[in-house]
């Protein structure tokens, strides 16, 4: 039995499992997993976080993308023991109690998804490229995006969704400054 | 999308994860950032026995530029690290042309240099900037450390001098002793694809004479291809049309591309000798600038 | 007084989308995120050659790993009749291989374990032996004697030709040519492609023994057609299925076919008594299911000096792969490549078709486009930029003098249809004007002095969405009207189901607006549902833009019938005779006496509280709408590129986007989809391709040789609007969710073509990959073909 796929445990005999801690949106998971378990998987199937997801199988389309330390990254491409003692932000933690983060609430205004799908990694990109340059141009958007894949928007839209999430950061900055 | 099973081991020291290589036997594999590991894993184009993953020993993160001008470069540097210097373009243009160019954004936040060098892919960027300024690979293994040339380093595609019990621990690429010029182009038809070609040229400059001059080229040929006897027709001479273009086409001559879908070989060759033509050209209307 | 259409989110309004806000918070629910108790996992093992028999599979050592609890080869389909299934053009195509496999990544075999790790592994250790044969990768080598027959299963098939088919007037169309002042001929090549939506293909299978009742959520854009298919193959009672689409992530046509996978899902889940999962992986996708396009044209036009177009022929051969397996109206083998010329006054016109079985994955799906339609229009785009070029004039002056003019409509073409409405040359004039058209030459002069090349290029045409009529359309003989059942409940809320099925389009936002125009209940009260079959109306699925025609028009009828009944509910309240009642948006009121008048939810409430005798209690009904014909959105594409000619690679300077899809639902949604489709045709004109070697392996497979653009090479998108309502849709509308990807490749190809023309080149197909462009203006020699390069 890899890990936490659900429902069925019968766990497989003498497969060695590593105890690891990983803190998700922050809060301390404690899981046992096989090394070869995907952090992508660790996320979906073993803490039922489904909004990370899969989207192809050569690390090119970014549709897996979380933040790990603050850092995007492509979470089909790390092994979820990797994450031990880490921190990873999944596009569940972006929002608080009350309130969504700018960013998805810029994807909704300029309409920066269709299907949805590529949709929580591109935001939590974003995000991390908003915490670092909260000025970027529309080159420097487009350039931070660019391991991120889209079918359906054609990018014009997910460029307008981040500048409109900018200027409103910018301006939450500037009233609590 | 499935990795076979495997060992895994997180070592927190060097001496602990050359002695977990030294036990595997040949079938323990260094995980570092895992960018080019990782795939090969899951599509079972690799299975070894054990994963030592060297992401938990400290003091392996840094790039930094030594009294006499040399670049250090520790085994987990970030892509991104190089990508976001404020100083590397100063004192290597060479590489910090490369770091934006090498994968995409978000692989760049988590693979490294080092690994990315030892991966030994013949498309590999890192290894053609590191071939074209010179360099060395430090090796640390259960008798202690080596430096290996970069020119010895790389043995085929995905292979190199490395012994199974011996863990790369710090690139260093020598500074210039003049002026430090260079540049990096590379042909993708996107981001993130592999290189139709590249090209990495480094200049050491003594006033508007080329001290010295390095090549390398990446995706024309089955690995890394050392172009620096071609372009060392330049030194001692300053960069001219006519000089420019013999060092491009001695370069050109030197690559060994094959055709495939995404050129033809006299396609690529051709891009090479653009591509010398346009750094060394760029790099001199710089100088006249700045002079 | 009468309600704010806009801010009550009827028509015309960008609603923010309802979809959105799940998506935004990753609680959207794809195909993987269903989880059911007990569900076993599958895994598939896919051929590794192209062509070959099978001369033994060993499954051994596959059982024997922990965690398996059901291994499956083409024998345990066979043994149930499964090996085999017919497809939505009339063929057979197979499950899991039994005698031989027909293409590169064929299903072989099938694992189905406690978790997708350990059925990877039995797969892994399943050992297949091949007899290899050899592989037939175009139509040229289908046609040659030498080569073998692939479909050896089909009696009666005696080569690798899969039809003829013909249209058109042949006697016009030669005495068209016979009086030519110039014949203006090209032939190319329209490459492989893949629809590629960003998630793949899966379903989950549910058979509970205790009631006979098969559930299997999906990843299809037509669940109902979906549930006939499945009641046909599976012999099951079709009361007894049930399919469920849930949250896809894009579908673009690639996720309306039935795939062996799910039937070999539902057969596992039968033996195993447990839900089954089935993931692809992306390789998995991109080998083996529905392809797009890869069809051969070669046509000519007869000229008059004056520029008046004469007559038009065309022959296409079409590559199917293994299996006929397109997705496509019925009597039309060839879709509606027939459509091709619809924008233009052409008097004559003649279209012949073969199609032919290769060792590749079968299809032809309508990939982001109405049947075959990018093919017939990216066709003739370019042979209309070459018969200008031939003629000496101008390209929008060529246009303009062969464009069906405003009044010439209802216009009936050579081919037979009936295209209704149109305002083309002001698309046209406004593009030109955006694009900076009139002083372009000179520009283009002047910069080829200095040695950059620029150019221009121009699409324009008209697409026929919205198949289609009961009288010409059916797939598999199901007619294809599309259906809406819409229920107010008593606090004047709403619920609407439809037989459409949205992968991203935004049905769940736009279907309320429509009922918010007819109705005046805010949108925000209407909530829309697709996809599960046991719920829905019966619909043909979404698909070659035919929702907003089709589903769409049905949304606007059923609001119709309600409104009609509440009319007769609010004379009753009011105590007047039906006649005396008036309606303005969200109330009725009594004629000269304005400020008597109910609410709709007053009337809703009344549905339930208060009907007049004679009339049923309830407000809800359905409606089946079975459009008259076809809808004709129209576009004009114009784009700018400056092309390196030491590199090849070739930039966008600026595009402009004229799209005129009659009345807009929401103007927001409809931008999105013209800049999504123009993104994709973007993608085709110049990196994204499927290719095979001559052993029939496949190159682009994955991501790492299927290029997909990023944000960084996609260029922005300038788009206008003109708006021409459809004089026989309800609401005006047109459709226009594949329009870009249809008429943009021509737009970026007759640019690129432009800049270089002066070397002499006349043709280079797709993708025009800088290589390809550089060989072509170094040689001045059209280029052909797939890649490596075939100088022609």
């Amino acid at each position: 039995m890899t890990s936490l796929y659900d429902e069925v445990q019968t766990p497989t005999e003498g497969v060695p499992t590593r105890r690891i801690t990983v803190v998700v949106n922050g809060e301390k998971r404690t899981v046992d997993v096989e090394p070869r378990l995907l952090l992508a998987h660790l996320l979906r199937q073993g803490l039922q976080l489904t909004g990370t997801h899969v989207g192809c199988d050569t690390t090119s389309c970014g549709a897996c993308t979380v933040l790990y330390d603050g850092r995007p990254v492509k979470s089909c491409t790390m092994l979820a023991v990797q994450a031990d003692g880490h921190e990873v932000e999944t596009v569940e933690g972006m929002a608080s109690a009350s309130e969504l983060h700018p960013v998805q609430e810029g994807f909704k205004q300029e309409h920066g998804l269709q299907c949805g799908y590529c949709t929580p990694g591109m935001m939590l990109t974003s995000k991390a490229l908003l915490e670092r340059n909260p000025n970027p141009t529309e080159d420097e958007v487009r350039w931070a995006l660019s391991g991120n894949l889209c079918r359906c928007t054609g990018y014009q839209n997910i460029v307008k969704s981040v500048l409109w999430a900018a200027e409103k950061m910018r301006a939450q900055q500037g009233e609590d400054a | 999308m499935y990795p076979s099973r495997f060992a895994y081991e997180a070592p927190t020291s060097i001496d602990e994860a050359i002695a977990l290589l030294d036990a595997g036997g040949g079938e323990a594999k260094v995980l570092s950032g895992g960018q080019s590991l990782i795939p090969m894993l899951k599509l079972r184009f690799a299975s070894p026995a054990t994963i030592v993953d060297i992401n938990n020993i400290p003091d392996l993160d840094y790039h930094r530029v030594d009294a006499e001008g040399n670049l250090h470069i520790g085994a987990l540097c970030r892509h991104v690290d190089l990508e976001q210097s404020t100083t590397l373009g100063d004192t290597h243009p060479t590489l910090a042309a490369a770091a934006e160019l090498v994968a995409d954004p978000i692989v760049r936040s988590r693979g490294t240099f080092v690994g990315s060098v030892c991966h030994a892919d013949p498309q590999g960027d890192w290894a053609a900037t590191m071939v074209a300024q010179g360099g060395y690979i430090v090796a640390q293994g259960p008798n202690g450390r080596r430096e290996i040339d970069i020119r010895e380093f790389v043995l085929g595609p995905f292979v190199t001098a490395l012994a199974y019990n011996e863990m790369a621990v710090e690139a260093v690429i020598p500074g210039a002793k003049g002026t430090p010029r260079g540049s990096y182009l590379k042909l993708e038809r996107r981001v993130g694809d592999f290189a139709t070609a590249s090209v990495a040229v480094s200049l050491d400059m003594d006033g508007d004479v080329v001290r010295r001059a390095g090549c390398a080229l990446a995706g024309v040929g089955g690995r890394t291809i050392d172009a620096n006897d071609a372009i060392s027709c330049l030194e001692g001479k300053t960069l001219t049309d006519d000089s420019i273009d013999q060092a491009s086409d001695a370069v050109a001559a030197v690559a060994e591309p094959r055709t495939d879908h995404r050129g033809s070989d006299a396609y690529k060759r051709h891009i090479v000798q653009t591509f010398v033509k346009r750094i060394l050209t760029n790099l001199a209307r710089s100088e006249q600038k700045a002079a | 007084m009468a309600l704010d259409e806009l801010k009550i989110g009827g028509m015309g309004a960008s609603r923010r989308r309802v979809e959105d806000n799940r998506f935004i918070r990753g609680k959207g629910k794809y195909i993987d995120d269903v989880v059911l108790p007990g569900m076993l996992h599958m895994e598939i093992v896919r051929s590794t050659i192209a062509h070959g028999r099978i001369k033994s599979i060993d499954t051994s050592a596959a059982w024997e790993v922990p965690g398996v609890r059901l291994v499956m080869t083409g024998e345990t389909m066979a043994a149930r009749n499964l090996a085999w299934m017919p497809t939505l053009s009339y063929d057979t195509q197979a499950v899991m291989a039994t005698d031989k496999v027909r293409f590169q990544g064929q299903e072989v075999a099938a694992v189905i374990a406690d978790d997708p790790y350990i059925a990877k592994d039995a797969c892994s250790k399943i050992v297949v032996e091949y007899e290899q044969l050899p592989a037939i990768v175009n139509p040229e080598q289908a046609q040659d004697p030498e080569m073998p027959l692939i479909r050896d299963d089909k009696v009666n098939q005696t080569s690798n030709k899969v039809f003829d088919w013909e249209i058109g007037d042949k006697e016009a169309t030669d005495r068209a040519f016979a009086e030519a002042d110039v014949v203006s001929s090209l032939e190319l090549h329209y490459p492989r492609s893949h629809p590629s939506p960003l998630e793949p293909c899966g379903s989950i299978a549910d058979f509970d023994r205790s009631t006979g009742k098969l559930t299997v959520y999906m990843t299809t854009q037509a669940p109902h057609i979906i549930r006939a298919a499945v009641a046909m193959v599976a012999e099951l009672p079709e009361h007894q299925i049930r399919i469920i689409s849930p949250d896809l992530g894009g579908g673009f046509g690639n996720k309306v076919p039935v795939y062996p996978g799910y039937v070999i899902s539902i057969l596992a889940s039968i033996l195993t008594e447990r839900p089954v999962k089935w993931i692809e992986d992306k390789t998995g996708n991109l080998i083996s299911t529905g392809f797009g396009r890869d069809v051969y044209l070669k046509g000519e036009m007869a000229l008059r000096k004056d520029g008046k177009i004469l007559g038009m022929r065309m022959h296409t051969t079409s590559d199917h792969g293994a299996f006929f397996a397109d997705a496509q109206p019925t009597k039309f083998k060839i879709g509606l490549m027939h459509s091709t010329f619809a924008c233009y006054d052409l008097p004559a016109a003649h279209l012949t078709s073969e199609g032919y079985y290769t060792n590749k994955a079968p299809g032809g799906v309508a990939y982001r486009c109405s049947f075959r339609v990018t093919e017939a229009m990216f066709f003739q785009e370019r042979m209309i930029h070459a018969a200008a070029n031939d003629l000496g004039m101008d390209q929008a002056e060529f246009r303009r003098v062969n464009l069906v003019k405003d009044d010439m409509f209802p216009y009936r073409t050579a081919f037979g249809f009936l295209t209704d409405s149109g305002q083309y040359a002001k698309c046209l004039d406004l593009g030109l004007e955006a694009i900076g058209y009139s002083t372009f030459k000179q520009e283009q002069e002047e910069a080829r002095k200095r040695g950059k090349l620029l150019g221009i290029g121009i699409s324009t045409m008209t697409e026929p969405l919205g198949a289609g009529n009961s009288r010409e359309y059916d797939i598999i003989g199901i007619k294809m009207f599309d259906s809406a059942e819409l229920r107010v409940h008593m606090t004047g809320k709403a619920i609407l189901r439809t037989g459409a099925k949205t992968q991203g389009q935004g049905h769940e936002t736009t279907w309320a607006q429509i009922v918010a125009h007819e109705l005046g209940i805010p949108a925000d009260d209407i909530v829309v549902e697709e996809g599960d079959t046991d719920t829905a109306p019966f619909g043909m699925g979404t698909y070659a833009s035919r929702s907003t025609p089709v589903a769409g028009a049905a949304v606007a009828m059923v609001s119709r019938k309600i409104r009609a009944k509440a009319r007769k509910i609010a004379a009753h309240l009011l105590e007047v005779s039906e006649e005396d009642i008036e309606w303005e948006l969200g109330r009725f009121y009594v004629r000269g006496n304005e400020e008597r008048g109910v609410t709709i939810q007053d009337c809703a409430l009344a549905a339930y509280s208060n009907v007049p005798d004679g009339l049923e209690p309830g407000l809800e009904n359905n409606a089946y709408y079975d459009p008259p014909n076809l809808t004709w959105p129209f576009a004009a594409y114009i784009c700018k590129v400056e092309v390196d000619p030491v590199t090849g690679v070739w930039d966008v300077l600026k595009f402009v986007a004229v799209d005129d899809c009659g009345v807009r639902i929401n103007p927001m949604v409809v931008e999105g989809q013209i800049m999504g489709g123009l993104t994709e045709a973007y993608a085709m004109a110049n990196m994204q391709y499927i290719t095979f070697d001559e052993e029939g392996n496949c190159i682009g497979a994955n991501y790492i040789d299927y290029l997909l653009p990023t944000a960084w090479e996609t260029p922005g998108f300038e788009l206008h609007e003109v708006v021409t309502p459809c004089p026989h849709h309800p609401i005006g509308a047109k459709g226009i969710g594949e329009c870009a990807t249809v008429g943009g490749p021509a737009a970026f190809v007759n640019a690129v073509m432009n800049a270089i023309e002066h070397t002499g080149v006349r043709n280079v197909d797709m993708p025009l990959m800088p290589n390809r462009i550089y060989e072509a203006v170094k040689t001045g020699n059209d280029i052909s073909g797939m890649p490596p390069v075939k100088a022609g």
